[in-house]
């Protein structure tokens, strides 16, 4: 079902014409690198260097402003023992449920609906659906803090319909307060996900459609059979995008919740920041960051592989 | 590509090699009889001093006081960089790790920022400048107590004096004179007719006391009020300064107690954890909650709203006219030297006029709630009156504690989280003092 990747064979097609013995033309040349690196000098001076000197302070118990003292693991055996730190990893878990998972599986529901018919005002649709993937993160917080809040419309609409006892802080209720901000990132991410996904389906032959139709498959075996099968880079894309987004949410948790009420919007980036700049922990910030880094490069590969079916 | 990546990462992997925060040049502290004074001897200087007053008349007032520093000292110029408070006290630790760092900083106290500039060598302390200027006989001892710290930033509430502020904070009562009289309520002369009006206002339908605490940490000034109440201002003062005492101790159980107790009967505004602490005068301007507890920050919005029908209280004594009840409240935020300033005596004198007499008048007439009291300058609204006078109570009898989350550097957190989870009923008193002893005993034992 995979369509044939037509970028590698021309190149396939040139070796075969080379003379034995003769090195590839354009392959390992020296000068090769010097194309790559003022790239590479930006990518480390701003990149690989933070990265490998944030490693290097997690080694270290420091406060930012006295010596450090050696930690060695220290840090990161904090990290996985102490249960609030702990409790931050469940909660960057539920997160990733409501930013990836529930949001390319809303968007595979919307691109399902347009791709079996194409209703009208398409362009609106996207357009809107993607509205919040541009607006700043700052103006998302805001606005739903308030359609969250005591006198908001969610608690309005619920008291109209005479269920005002369900009505309540949302963001400040300890069992509602992490759903309640993994929706605005639902609610943020759908867009990003339906328009990749849009953009696939496109690409998939109109006459796997016409070929299912004729074999007698309903909307849903058309799916499964056909849409699902041919969007898997796009949802693999998708996942990766998402989930990044999920794992280091910062900006939302600091401006809806500040981690409350209690611990329960605590999430690993947020912990990053308050034990740096309030606490005074700087060597583990700088191990709950790299963890953070590690998790996602776990996730980008294994996403890469589940989905794709990459090696 | 991969043998030229794992060169690269040996390399900076080798020139990082040293222990984080090692090279900085060790300041020195100047000895009593060198502490130069003579700011017009001084040659021409550039002071650098960085603030947060940026809200309201701060800005003004600031501007005012620099300028009137100039024209005294024309040899001396202020550069100037004001900030908010948060992005103020979140660059400090780098500010003061470089090279080249401002002369005077405003430096909040406590374990977080104060006591671990302390622990770095990254702040002067005024003694030198004591003889010279009277910093610790300027202030009563409960303001100075804050801005001081133990050798080493061991311990915030004694040892050297390192900053001094402009203005004062104290925790009190903001009520509406109106919405009082629409209820038959006077303000309330003892702590047993506060607790009556609370319950009069919940009969009639009211919501007795505003409150928004959504950061966790304004729950914590309630709970101050409480505390004061129950605990002694000097058990108080040595439990958050980790001289003694523990967060289980009976009465402070009490009052966590009484706290639950005024959530159960429905004293706050439904939703009180999810409301944000910023926006209450507008909620309250509006009616909702017939008191407001809080400090000076809220009267100036407040007083836009509702003129000078809102008016302030301390918490009341136990007794009408009986020994005033202890407060959460202190100094503001305190101007400090640092250590590696090049003009500590310039700094010093800069200090001395932030906090003298005629800065006193700048302050109360920019809207502030001047530290000392000003000698002819009178604050133009009824609140502002209102504060000023309890400000004066204040200093006087001493009843001033410090903000509760200065007991630890995650106390905010810990015991702002664990008062969320007292007021939703989530945990009990006992349960929720608990927690906070683990964090403050597990601080102590650490320090």
């Amino acid at each position: 079902m995979k369509p044939p990747d037509t970028r590698t064979r021309p190149a396939a097609d040139r070796t075969r014409h080379r003379p034995a013995g003769a090195p590839p033309p354009g392959e390992p040349r020296r000068v090769a690198y010097l194309y790559v690196l003022p790239a590479l000098l930006v990518y480390a001076a701003f990149l690989l260097w933070p990265l490998l000197h944030g490693a290097y302070l997690s080694l270290f118990r420091w406060d930012g402003l006295t010596v450090g003292t050696w930690a060695g693991l220290g840090n990161y055996t904090q990290a996985f023992s102490d249960p609030h730190l702990r409790g931050t990893f469940g909660h960057a878990a539920v997160l990733v449920f409501f930013y990836a998972v529930l949001p390319c599986c809303i968007a595979f529901l919307l691109v399902a609906v347009m791709s079996r018919s194409r209703p009208r005002g398409l362009t609106l649709f996207r357009t809107v659906l993607f509205l919040p993937q541009v607006v700043a993160m700052v103006a998302v917080a805001v606005a739903w803090q308030w359609i969250y809040s005591e006198h908001g419309p969610i608690n309005g609409t619920l008291r109209l319909l005479g269920l005002g006892g369900l009505a309540r802080g949302w963001l400040g209720d300890f069992t509602w307060a992490l759903p309640s901000v993994g929706l605005i990132g639902t609610w943020a991410e759908i867009g990003l996900a339906m328009v990749l996904f849009l953009a696939g389906v496109q690409k998939i032959p109109r006459e796997l459609y016409e070929a299912a139709r004729v074999d007698g498959a309903g909307a849903v075996r058309e799916f499964f059979a056909v849409t699902l099968p041919g969007l898997r880079r796009e949802l693999s894309v998708a996942l990766t995008l998402t989930i990044i987004a999920a794992l280091r949410n910062f900006d939302l948790i600091y401006l809806t919740t500040g981690g409350g009420p209690g611990d329960a919007t605590r999430v690993p980036a947020y912990e990053v920041y308050n034990r740096t700049f309030n606490t005074g922990e700087v060597g583990l910030a700088c191990a709950i960051g790299i963890i953070i880094a590690v998790v996602v490069f776990a996730v980008t590969a294994g996403v890469g592989r589940l989905v794709e079916g990459r090696p | 590509m991969r043998k030229p990546f794992v060169v690269l990462t040996a390399a900076l992997v080798a020139v990082s090699a040293c222990a984080p925060g090692s090279g900085g040049d060790k300041p020195k502290t100047p000895a009593p009889g060198a502490a130069s004074t003579d700011v017009a001897k001084a040659g021409p200087v550039t002071l650098t001093v960085w603030d947060q007053e940026v809200l309201g008349g701060q800005n003004e007032q600031m501007q005012r006081l620099n300028a009137a520093f100039h024209a005294k000292y024309p040899n001396v110029t202020i550069k100037r960089v004001s900030r908010s408070f948060s992005d103020l006290e979140k660059t400090l630790r780098l500010a003061l790790s470089g090279s080249n760092p401002p002369d005077v900083v405003e430096a909040n106290q406590g374990y977080g920022i104060m006591a671990a500039l302390v622990k770095a060598g990254a702040l002067m302390p005024l003694d030198p400048y004591e003889q010279a200027y009277g910093f610790r006989k300027r202030f009563p001892a409960g303001l100075t107590q804050l801005n001081s710290v133990s050798a080493g930033g061991k311990a915030i509430g004694s040892g050297s004096l390192y900053g001094v502020a402009m203005t004062g904070e104290a925790v009190g009562i903001y009520y509406d004179t109106d919405r009082l009289a629409k209820l038959g309520l006077k303000p309330p002369a003892t702590w047993a007719e506060f607790e009556q009006d609370l319950a009069t206002a919940k009969s009639r339908g009211e919501t007795p006391i505003y409150l928004a605490d959504l950061e966790k940490f304004p729950a914590i000034h309630t709970f101050g009020v409480l505390l004061g109440q129950t605990t002694g201002k000097d058990r108080l003062r040595d439990l958050v300064f980790g001289r003694g005492g523990a967060w289980t101790d009976p009465p402070v159980v009490q009052a966590a107690q009484k706290l639950a107790d005024w959530a159960r009967k429905g004293y706050f505004p439904t939703g009180v954890n999810a409301a944000k602490y910023n926006d209450s005068p507008a909620p309250f301007a509006k009616g909702e909650g017939v008191f407001l507890i809080g400090g000076p920050w809220f009267a100036a919005d407040l007083q836009k709203k509702l003129g000078d029908k809102v008016r302030f209280i301390l918490p009341p004594p136990a007794q009408a006219g009986g020994a005033s009840a202890a407060t959460l409240g202190g100094p503001g935020l305190p101007l400090a030297i640092t250590a590696r300033s090049k003009h500590p005596g310039v700094a010093a004198a800069y200090l001395d006029f932030m906090t003298s007499p005629q800065a006193m008048d700048v302050v109360t007439q920019t809207g502030g709630l001047a530290a000392l009291p000003p000698p002819s300058a009178q604050p133009a609204s009824a609140v502002g009156r209102d504060l000023s006078a309890a400000w004066k109570t204040a200093s006087a009898k001493d009843i001033l504690v410090p903000y509760l989350d200065y007991s630890t550097t995650t106390f905010l957190d810990t015991l702002g989280g664990v008062l969320q989870e007292i007021i939703a009923g989530r945990k009990t008193p006992q349960q929720g003092m608990q927690d906070a002893q683990r964090d403050y005993a597990a601080f102590l034992a650490k320090r």
